[in-house]
C-alpha cells in the first residue's frame, strides 16, 4: 500500500515519517516514532490507554488515524516532564499512589493534565466526570481521584503564589 | 565505632522496612511512560502474527486454503495444525492435565478458537492475511447449557477423548463430564440435613466472567539458531512454569530457553494459562528464524483467553431453631469450556471451593463438583482470587443471607453465632482444611460499630415504611461479609502445577559497599513488589530498602518459583525473603562476632548491626559487615555475602475480612447507588499500609464490576454476546464509589513475619458484600436469590416480579 508523509509535532519536535493511509495514530506514535508511553488497551476508544493530547484536546489515539493528525500538535506522558524534573501530576501519582501496574498511567495522566486546563480547580465529582473516558483495573479510581486533586491545589498555590 | 549510635527509632525508620508505607520504586517509570511492556519490545527484524479464528462454536474444519493469504505482500507463512502436527505441537497439555488444541486439528470448540496462524511483517500485513485466508466448516450443533451435556442426543464435544472412560481427576461417566470431585462426608451430611429443625436451599450461580486485564496477552519469541537459544518474552504470570513446559513441549532443552516477562499491565489470573498465541510465535520464529510477536486484540482477550468462575452451586443449609447451623451440602457444576484448562494445583480440580464452610463453624459438610466440556473458551482461572475462592466464599455468603431469612434471623447476629472462635484456631473444617488463625468476632464488632449497623437497620425500616407509604420508590439493603481466604499455595506436599512444586524462592546478593541485589521466583503485575519485597528484607538485614534493589520475570536470574497469582507471592516468596535475610544475616552475626573478637553467641542483632551484649558501644554496622565479607580472609568462613532460600510453606493462610455495603436501588429504573462501604481486612502483618489499601480500592472495584454487571454471556448458538469493551462492563471513574477501609491484625503463625497476603481478599469478600445488598434490599418482599450480575434490567426485572411495579 502506498504511503503518505506525515509531519507532526510531538512533545515540541518537528517529526516526519511515512505511513500508509489506514494506519493509526496510536501505531504511529509507538511503531514509527518509538512513543511508547500511549499504550493499546482495547483498540475501540473505550479504555483511555492511549489518550494524547492533539491540538489542545484529549484524543484516544487508537481511534484516529495518523493521516487525520497531519499537521498536528500532539504532546505524550513523555512531553510532560522529564526525569530531572516530574510534572506535578506525575509527582502526585507517585505521591498519593495513583498508579499500580502503571498500563493506564500515561493515558490517564496525559488526560489530567488537560482536564486541569479546562478546568483548574475542579471537584471530586467533577474530577470522576472528566475522567470518566480512561479506564483503570487496578487502583479503583480512589487514589488517581486524589492525586488530581493534590495536583490541581499544588498548580493553583504555585499559581497563586506567582501572582 | 567511634561514631554516635542514632537512636533505635532513627535508625529503623530509616530503612523503611515492614510496616510503613513506603512510596513505590517502581512509579518513576510509569509515570513517565517508561514502562517495558510486551508491546514495547521490538527486536531487529522482528514479525507480526495473528490469528484466524473459528466463527462458529462447534464445526469440522473441512479445508483451510491459504493461497490468497500468500500472496499479500509481507505475508511470509499461514501456519496450521498440519504444519504443528510433525513437531507434535498441534495439542498440548493444559494447566489441568486435560490436552488443548493450539490450532483448529479437523474441528473447531469454541467461538473465536485458534485456526491457523498468519505470519506477516508487519500488524497491518498480517490482518489482511487473516481476512483472506479461506477455511470451509461444517456447523455443528453447539453444547452451551452444562445442564443438557449429558443428556440423550447431546452433542459430542471432544471426539478425541469420547472414549476415555478415565481423566486426569478420575472416572468420567460421559464424553462430556470431565471429572467429579467430593470432599467431607456425604451420608453424614444427609443424616444432618434429614433430621434439622430447619434447612434453607437454592441454587447460587457465580456466572462467567472475564479477568480482563487492561494490557491483553502477548509474547515476543526469539530463536536464535546460531546458538541454538529460544528467548520468549511475554506475559507470563508464571515464567519458569512456562519454561518448564515450553521445553518439555517443544523439547528444546531448558536451559537453552529463557523466558523474560516485562513488566506486566495487570494479570488477574489472565496471565496464568498457556496460551496457542505463545506456542505460535515460538514456531514461528523457528520456522522462519526472525523474531516473532504476538499481541492479542481486546476482543481476542475476551473470547479466547482464560475466563473465570461459572460455577452453578446447588446449596443446602440446615441449623437449629436457634439459629447454630449443623450441616452444609453442595453440588456444584463447573462449566470449564471445550478443554479443561483450569489453573488450579494438579490435586484440586475445582481448586479450594471446598474452603466454602468460609467462617462459620459447620461440624458437617459434603462438597461435589462435576466438570462439564460445553462449546466455550476454555479457562477457568482464579481471577483476582485464589482457586475457586471466590465462588466458595460468594456460595457460603448466600446461604447464609438465605437461611437468616428463612430463621427470620438478623444476619449480622447470625453470622456472630456461628462464626469459628478465637480459641478454636487452629481449626480442622469439615471439608479438610487447618485454618491457621483467626480472631473474627473481634472484627465482626470493630466493622458493625464503625458503620453503625443498628442505626443502618433503623434507617432501612424507616425506609421501607415510607416506601409502602408510596413516599418513596428507593429501597435500601445493607449487604453483610465475613469472608475467609485460603491462599499463599501451597504446601509441596498438596499443591503443584504439573507436578512443580508451589514453593517459591528468593535469592540475595550483598554487595561489598552494603547494597544488595535481591531476586525472587515471582512476578509483579501491579503489586509492587520491588517496593514491598524489599521492606521485608530492609527488617531482616538492616540495610535499608532504598538500598536494595529488587528483580523478577527472567528465569536467566531469578531462583525458580511457581509465580505471582492466587495472593501467594506475600505468603510463600515473602516467607523466602525473610528465610535468605535471616540467612544473611546468620553469616553477617559470624563476621561480627570475628571483628568485634568475641564469640558468635556474645553479639546480638539490633536494627542495622551487631553490638556486643552489654557493651552497645562495641558493634558491626551491616554496611561494615559486608565490606569485611569480602576484604579480610576469615578463617572457617567463605569470602561473600549472599544467600538463596527455597520455602515451602508449611500451611495455606488464611486471611479474613468484614465488609459492608450500603446500597440505595430505584425500583422503577433498576439502578443502584453505593452509598457506604466498608472493608475490614486482616491479612496479618502488614507490609505496606499503603499498598494493602491500594489493593483493597481494586479488587472491590473488580468485584463491583463482577456483581453488578460484569459477564461472559452466551447466546442459546454459542455467540459470545459480550466480546468487546462496549458491552463487557468495566466500571469508570464515575460509577465507583469512595472505600473506607479498615483492619485488624492476626498474624499467621507459621509465616517467618506473621504475613497472610491480601490482593485477592477485597474481590472474594467485595462480590457477596455487593450482591447481599441487593438481595436485603429485597428481603421484606421475599426475595431469597437472584443472579448475578445485578445490573439494572435484572434488578427491574427481579422488582417486577416480587409485584413492585404494580
Amino acid at each position: 500500500m502506498s504511503k503518505m508523509h506525515i509531519k507532526l509535532k510531538v512533545n515540541g519536535e518537528e517529526v516526519e515519517t511515512l505511513a500508509e493511509p489506514r494506519e493509526l495514530l496510536i501505531h504511529v506514535l509507538r511503531e514509527r516514532l518509538d512513543i511508547t508511553g500511549p499504550h493499546i488497551g482495547c483498540e475501540t476508544s473505550h479504555c483511555g490507554a492511549c489518550t494524547i493530547d492533539m491540538d489542545g484536546k484529549s484524543v484516544k489515539s487508537c481511534t484516529v488515524f495518523a493521516a487525520q493528525a497531519n499537521g498536528a500538535d500532539i504532546t505524550t506522558i513523555e512531553g510532560l516532564g522529564n526525569p530531572d524534573g516530574l510534572h506535578v501530576l506525575q509527582e502526585m501519582f507517585k505521591e498519593h499512589h495513583g498508579l499500580q501496574c502503571g498500563f493506564c498511567t500515561p493515558g490517564m495522566i496525559t488526560r489530567a493534565h488537560r482536564l486541569l486546563q479546562e478546568n483548574p480547580d475542579p471537584t471530586e465529582e467533577e474530577v470522576r466526570f472528566g475522567m470518566a473516558g480512561n479506564l483503570c483495573r487496578c487502583t479503583g479510581y480512589q487514589n488517581i481521584v486524589k492525586s488530581i486533586l493534590a495536583a490541581a491545589a499544588e498548580l493553583n498555590s504555585a499559581k497563586e503564589a506567582a501572582q | 565505632m567511634n561514631e554516635m549510635t542514632p537512636p533505635k527509632e532513627e535508625r529503623s525508620e530509616a530503612l523503611k522496612g515492614l510496616g510503613c508505607s513506603r512510596k513505590r520504586v517502581e512509579d518513576a517509570r510509569f509515570t513517565q511512560g517508561k514502562g517495558n511492556y510486551i508491546d514495547d519490545i521490538k527486536l531487529p527484524g522482528m514479525l507480526f502474527g495473528d490469528f484466524v479464528r473459528s466463527p462458529y462454536p462447534h464445526a469440522y474444519v473441512k479445508s483451510i486454503n491459504p493461497d490468497k493469504a500468500l500472496e499479500v505482500p509481507g505475508v511470509l507463512a499461514v501456519i496450521t495444525a498440519k504444519d504443528l502436527e510433525p513437531l507434535n505441537l498441534h495439542w498440548m497439555p493444559t494447566l489441568a492435565g486435560d490436552k488443548q488444541m493450539v490450532l483448529a486439528d479437523g474441528k473447531v470448540l469454541f467461538q473465536g478458537q485458534e485456526v491457523a496462524f498468519v505470519v506477516a511483517t508487519d500488524r497491518y500485513a498480517a490482518a489482511d492475511g487473516v481476512e483472506l485466508v479461506e477455511v470451509e466448516y461444517e456447523e455443528l450443533p453447539p453444547l452451551v447449557d452444562p445442564f443438557k451435556a449429558e443428556i440423550e442426543g447431546a452433542p459430542i464435544l471432544r471426539e478425541d477423548i469420547a472414549e476415555e472412560k478415565e481423566g486426569a481427576h478420575g472416572p468420567r461417566r460421559h464424553p462430556n463430564h470431565i471429572f467429579t470431585w467430593e470432599a467431607g462426608d456425604k451420608d453424614a451430611t444427609e443424616s444432618v440435613l434429614d433430621g434439622a429443625d430447619v434447612v434453607a436451599e437454592e441454587m447460587v450461580y457465580y456466572h462467567r466472567t472475564h479477568p480482563c486485564p487492561l494490557e491483553t496477552c502477548g509474547s515476543v519469541a526469539s530463536m536464535d539458531k546460531v546458538n541454538g537459544k529460544l528467548t520468549l518474552y511475554g506475559t507470563f504470570q508464571a515464567p519458569h512454569a512456562v519454561r518448564t513446559v515450553a521445553s518439555l513441549i517443544s523439547g528444546i532443552a531448558e536451559h537453552n530457553i529463557r523466558v523474560i516477562s516485562p513488566d506486566i499491565g495487570g494479570g488477574f489470573g489472565n496471565k496464568v494459562g498457556v496460551y496457542p498465541g505463545y506456542v505460535c510465535s515460538i514456531v514461528a520464529s523457528i520456522v522462519t528464524g526472525k523474531p516473532v510477536k504476538w499481541i492479542e486484540d481486546r476482543i481476542e482477550n475476551l473470547t479466547a483467553t482464560a475466563f473465570a468462575r461459572d460455577y452453578w452451586m446447588k446449596g443446602k443449609i440446615s441449623a437449629t431453631k436457634e439459629g447454630k447451623i449443623t450441616g452444609l451440602w453442595c453440588h456444584t457444576t463447573a462449566d470449564h469450556g471445550a478443554f479443561d484448562a483450569c489453573a488450579d494445583p494438579t490435586k484440586f480440580p475445582a481448586g479450594f471451593m471446598n474452603i466454602c464452610t468460609g467462617s462459620y463453624d459447620i461440624p458437617t459438610a459434603y462438597l461435589a463438583v462435576d466438570g462439564i466440556y460445553t462449546n466455550k473458551a476454555p479457562g477457568g482461572v482464579a481471577y483476582r482470587c485464589s482457586f475457586r475462592v471466590t465462588e466458595a466464599a460468594y456460595f457460603i455468603e448466600r446461604m447464609i443471607e438465605v437461611l437468616a431469612i428463612k430463621l427470620d434471623m438478623d444476619a449480622a447476629e447470625f453470622r456472630r453465632i456461628n462464626f469459628i472462635k478465637k480459641e478454636q484456631f487452629p481449626y480442622q473444617s469439615a471439608l479438610g482444611w487447618e485454618y491457621d488463625s483467626g480472631d473474627y468476632h473481634t472484627a465482626w464488632d470493630k466493622a458493625l460499630d464503625a458503620v453503625n449497623y443498628k442505626a443502618l437497620r433503623e434507617e432501612q425500616a424507616e425506609r421501607l415504611e415510607d416506601f409502602k407509604a408510596g413516599k418513596t420508590r428507593k429501597l435500601m439493603g445493607i449487604g453483610l461479609t465475613h469472608f475467609t481466604e485460603i491462599v499463599g499455595a501451597g504446601p509441596v506436599k498438596n499443591c503443584d502445577i504439573l507436578g512443580l512444586g508451589m514453593f517459591d524462592s528468593c535469592e540475595i546478593r550483598i554487595h561489598p559497599t552494603g547494597s544488595a541485589i535481591a531476586r525472587l521466583g515471582t512476578i509483579s503485575q501491579g503489586q509492587g513488589h520491588a517496593t514491598t519485597f524489599a521492606q521485608i528484607l530492609a527488617s531482616e538485614i538492616g540495610i535499608s530498602a532504598d538500598d536494595i534493589t529488587l528483580e523478577e520475570g527472567d528465569t536467566d536470574t531469578a531462583p525458580y518459583g511457581l509465580g505471582t497469582y492466587g495472593s501467594r507471592s506475600t505468603p510463600v516468596a515473602g516467607a523466602a525473603t525473610a528465610m535468605a535475610g535471616r540467612k544473611i544475616r546468620a553469616k553477617a552475626q559470624m563476621i561480627a562476632a570475628y571483628l568485634l573478637e568475641v564469640h558468635d553467641g556474645d553479639v546480638e542483632w539490633d536494627i542495622d548491626r551487631f553490638v556486643v551484649k552489654g557493651a552497645p558501644e562495641r558493634f558491626k554496622t551491616m554496611k561494615e559487615i559486608a565490606f569485611a565479607a569480602y576484604n579480610q580472609a576469615i578463617p572457617g568462613i567463605e569470602p561473600g555475602l549472599e544467600a538463596v532460600s527455597y520455602y515451602d510453606p508449611p500451611n495455606m493462610t488464611y486471611p479474613f475480612g468484614a465488609y459492608i455495603c450500603v446500597m440505595d436501588i430505584d425500583v422503577d429504573t433498576g439502578t443502584t447507588e453505593i452509598r457506604q462501604f466498608y472493608a475490614l481486612d486482616d491479612c496479618g502483618t502488614r507490609i505496606n499500609p499503603m499498598i494493602i489499601e491500594g489493593q483493597v480500592h481494586g479488587g472491590l472495584t473488580e468485584a463491583l464490576a463482577i456483581a453488578m454487571g460484569q459477564e461472559i454471556a452466551y447466546d442459546e448458538m454459542g455467540n459470545v454476546k459480550t466480546g468487546s469493551l462496549m458491552d463487557f462492563f468495566i466500571p469508570t471513574m464515575w460509577e465507583t464509589p469512595n472505600y473506607q477501609t479498615d483492619h485488624t491484625t492476626t498474624p499467621s503463625p507459621h509465616h517467618p513475619i506473621g504475613a497472610k497476603g491480601v490482593g485477592e481478599s477485597p474481590n472474594v469478600g467485595g462480590v457477596p458484600a455487593f450482591s447481599n445488598a441487593v438481595h436485603d434490599a429485597f428481603r421484606a418482599f421475599g426475595l431469597t436469590q437472584s443472579h448475578m450480575p445485578h445490573d439494572h434490567w435484572r434488578i427491574w426485572q427481579t422488582a417486577n416480579k416480587l409485584g413492585l411495579h404494580d
